[in-house]
């Protein structure tokens, strides 16, 4: 495990993915304990749209509210809703394309089909559709975006527990009669946290775009609370007038999913045995 | 003769920059013209590096030429050294004058091509026109022994087996008539029986054209069929070189003793074991017996999946073994062997018959039949450490982990020759061996009265697999097991089988004591088994080429096989009569 780390750190790319994800780690766990500089729903009427200055880092928006506060409420909420919508479809996505893998046959059949319908559908509409169903809220959001990503994780583990089925130490795994929970979280699940780990840290990149997109069209956090999506949604009709309502909550979103993408091809580069081969 | 090839002082390294690592060192050797060089040694002894050095396939697996000259008379008369030349020079050479032919012939070809265009390339990268490079290509292939060839131009590798495609892969190399042939293990993936067929193609093209052969190996049994000459490397050093009858009958190094002395000798039957539980006079009952045991796999074609039949891989199946006897049930890829083991374990489902494994009466152990693999890196988690991997057979019984299971675990290792501090360490910290040494010692966690030996040493290393056959023997003395021992390799089973059953085609063709059926051979096909096991004993033997198709195992839906026949020669020895049209 140490190891690993240092190889994480030895990575150019893992380096700044891992040095942005845990800042931004940080400044969400700081905003959900409410340390930010002032609090993010009160209005100082004299200053409204004030630039950056000494008192306000990052401007006030048109209410007057400090958008630094705002700024860390907003990835504190985007984290949450990327990190349960990522866990509730890896959780899920695991569950189907493993059963699917192993019980094959009609279970298979119908449980790739019905990913393969959700598939087709673009990742937004889909949400859209959901949204539209169960009207908008955070809690919706993190469901919507669960639904989009989980035949994602359900193909990417289906896949290598079909090839690690039929391994000679699941055939022996069988001759001792070990019961198929055994074989399924001992022999599966472990050789799969590998190909997870990635996908786990590339889904987390999508998922705060999507819940940016959902937010920003007005669906998915609800005002007055903050959400960087909501912040870019609402700076737009000021553009020209005061930029920094725009700039900030836009390099915070494009930084982030940098991140978290820096960070997924760094583990896609350490985690799989062929790409090891090749840098050895 | 004149010479065609000098190597002196090779060095090899794999490594970047300063950190280099030498594995080969020093190596020096001559080839004539139409002589054949056997290069012997065991996995990891430099003997493949060795061959890709002389084509400088070497530079692309990361390795460099550290020292030394490699001279090779190309066929314009100019003398080259290849450890030096440019790699557009090489292009040239490679191919046209130095041919090669690797170990695994089913990924050496490209699967989306037919076997026609890719030879056909050869020598249109000779230039020849197509018409011509079609012609030429027919001939390669009339000139391997395939029959049929110009129906088999358009057959995918896919539709091949893969003695068929190791002899499309020798086409290839000879294609560009080059005058030196590497092979690197050409036959170590296939059958004994299609393993002759490839020897005896080799040589003959050899004495037709005149091609010097490197031949690589970890077989010596094979190299006194083929070779002249005989380099034994070890550890990336040449120990031993010179004639071919010299080394193998005056071996002077202690490796060379030691490979010759690990190599199971195989000498029809006259070195059975003798402590067969059969033949002493209060034999016990049967641990085993099997009865009509039949495995039909469905199969189907088309688009629709149209049932046009069932493949009988195993057909009507019997035998008994008793406690501390083993039974070997040998055959070729295909006969069934594999599937009849897998049956038994309950890995397949049989489609007719009845086994009954009994425990000893001393453990009465729920899962009285255990199995070990074939393949020692495949059937071990990597993810799980040695303790885990010791205790899935215990937690699989319902047991729970107590202290006397982790003294069992302590002593079962240390009983099958692994280090005491193996119990926290993962499979990747262990070699062929020690893996396959920790799959045995799964195996008996369950005090088993049963092993199933699949294939069990035919991974490993000659040496290696010697040393686990002498524990395989010992703890059977010790804790009277049965062993049903499937191989394909004459010369293992003769050192560990009692009884020995012929599986071809799904069906036992001949089942009897070890040495009546290795000494005493009645069936077509046990006799062709037998003859087609190399040996040191059998000195530039002319393998006798043979293009016979392998018998499908496809019957139509229904199809009841004849009730077989059976001749009794011996008191322990049945033969299957054969029916006058095939015989």
């Amino acid at each position: 495990m140490r190891s690993f780390l240092k190889r994480l750190l030895g990575h150019s790319s893992g380096r700044i993915g891992a040095f942005i994800v845990c800042l931004y780690l940080a400044i969400a766990l700081a905003a959900w304990v409410g340390i930010t500089p002032y609090d993010p729903l009160k209005q100082f009427r004299i200053d409204r749209l004030q630039g950056p200055s000494a008192a306000h880092w990052m401007g006030t928006d048109m209410f007057g509210r400090d958008v630094m506060s705002r700024l860390m409420i907003g990835i504190g909420q985007s984290f949450l809703v990327a990190f349960s919508s990522v866990g509730i479809a890896a959780l899920v996505g695991t569950l189907l394309g493993l059963t699917a893998a192993w019980f094959g046959r009609l279970w298979d059949g119908v449980v790739m089909r019905l990913m393969d319908v959700l598939l087709a559908f673009p990742a937004i509409l889909l949400a859209l559709l959901f949204i539209t169903v169960v009207g908008p809220g955070t809690f919706t959001s993190i469901l919507a975006i669960a639904f989009v990503y989980t035949p994602i994780f359900t193909r990417v583990v289906r896949g290598p527990a079909l090839s690690i089925r039929a391994r000679d130490f699941v055939d022996a795994a069988r001759t001792f009669g070990s019961s198929t929970s055994y074989i399924l979280t001992r022999h599966l699940m472990l050789n799969l946290v590998a190909p997870l780990t990635v996908q786990v840290t590339l889904a987390l990149a999508w998922s705060l775009l999507t819940e940016s997109g959902l937010s920003f069209l007005g669906l998915g956090t609800q005002p007055p609370n903050s959400s960087l999506g909501l912040m870019l949604a609402d700076s737009i009709n000021l553009m020209e007038m005061a930029p920094w309502l725009l700039i900030f909550p836009g390099l915070t979103v494009m930084l982030g999913i940098l991140g978290f993408n820096l960070l997924g091809d760094a583990l896609r580069d350490l985690l799989d045995p062929r790409m090891r081969r090749a840098a050895a | 003769m004149t010479q065609l090839l000098s190597v002196q002082n090779l060095s090899v390294g794999f490594g970047r920059g300063d950190n280099i690592k030498p594995i080969i060192r020093d190596v020096s050797f001559t080839l004539d013209a139409g002589e054949t060089l056997a290069i012997v040694g065991e996995s990891g002894s430099g003997k493949s590096v060795t061959a890709l050095s002389i084509n400088r396939l070497i530079d692309y697996g990361g390795g460099r030429i550290l020292d030394g000259r490699i001279d090779f008379a190309a066929s314009n008369g100019r003398a080259l050294d290849l450890a030096t030349l440019q790699e557009n020079q090489l292009e040239r050479i490679r191919g046209s004058e130095i041919g090669m032919i690797f170990q695994e012939p089913m990924t050496s070809l490209n699967p989306v091509v037919t076997i026609g265009r890719q030879i056909e390339e050869v020598f249109r990268l000779q230039g020849k026109s197509g018409s011509e490079a079609r012609t030429e290509t027919l001939q390669a292939l009339d000139r391997v022994r395939i029959a049929d060839a110009a129906r088999r131009l358009s057959y995918y590798p896919h539709q091949l087996s893969g003695g068929m495609l190791q002899r499309v892969m020798i086409a290839m190399a000879l294609a560009a008539s080059p005058r030196l042939l590497i092979a690197d293990e050409p036959t170590t993936a296939l059958d004994v029986s299609v393993q002759a067929q490839i020897m005896a193609l080799l040589s003959e093209l050899q004495r037709e054209t005149g091609t010097g052969l490197i031949f690589i190996t970890h077989d010596l049994g094979l190299v006194a069929g083929i070779a002249d000459r005989v380099m034994v490397m070890q550890a990336g050093q040449v120990v031993e070189q010179g004639a071919a009858d010299h080394i193998l009958d005056h071996a002077q190094h202690p490796y060379t003793q030691h490979l010759l002395k690990a190599v199971p000798h195989f000498t029809n039957g006259n070195h059975v074991r003798e402590d067969a539980p059969r033949l002493a006079p209060s034999a016990a009952k049967a641990c085993l017996s099997v009865e009509g045991l039949t495995v039909r796999f469905p199969a189907t074609a088309g688009l629709l999946r149209r049932s046009i039949g069932a493949i009988h891989a195993v057909e009507s199946v019997d035998f008994d073994i008793l406690p501390g006897e083993t039974l070997a049930i040998v055959g070729e890829s295909g006969s069934g062997k594999s599937t009849t083991a897998r049956a038994l374990l309950g890995l397949v489902n049989p489609t007719r018959g009845t086994f009954r494994a009994d425990a000893q009466q001393a453990t009465q152990s729920q899962k009285p039949m255990q199995m070990v693999f074939q393949n020692p890196y495949a059937s071990l988690n990597p993810r799980l450490d040695v303790q885990s991997l010791l205790s899935e057979p215990v937690l699989a019984a319902g047991q729970r982990l107590t202290r006397d299971i982790q003294a069992r675990m302590t002593s079962l290792l240390e009983r099958v020759g692994l280090p005491s501090d193996s119990l926290t360490r993962y499979p990747h910290e262990f070699s062929g061996g020690q893996r396959q040494r920790l799959c045995i010692a799964r195996a008996l966690m369950l005090d088993p009265s049963i092993l199933v030996l699949d294939e069990a040493v035919s991974a490993l290393d000659v040496s290696v697999q010697a040393r686990v056959l002498d524990l395989l023997i010992d703890l059977q003395k010790e804790r009277n097991l049965a062993y049903l021992f499937v191989s394909h390799d004459m010369a293992v089973v003769e050192r560990i089988a009692h009884r020995i059953a012929v599986l071809y085609g799904g069906q036992i063709v001949e089942i009897g004591e070890a040495r009546s059926v290795l000494s005493n051979p009645q069936h077509a096909y046990t006799r062709k088994l037998i003859a087609a096991v190399p040996t040191i004993e059998r000195r530039r033997e002319r393998f006798e080429l043979n293009t016979d198709a392998v018998p499908t195992l496809l019957r139509p839906a229904g199809y009841e096989p004849p009730p077989a026949e059976w001749s009794t020669l011996a008191q322990d020895h049945l033969v299957r009569i054969q029916p006058a049209a095939n015989a």
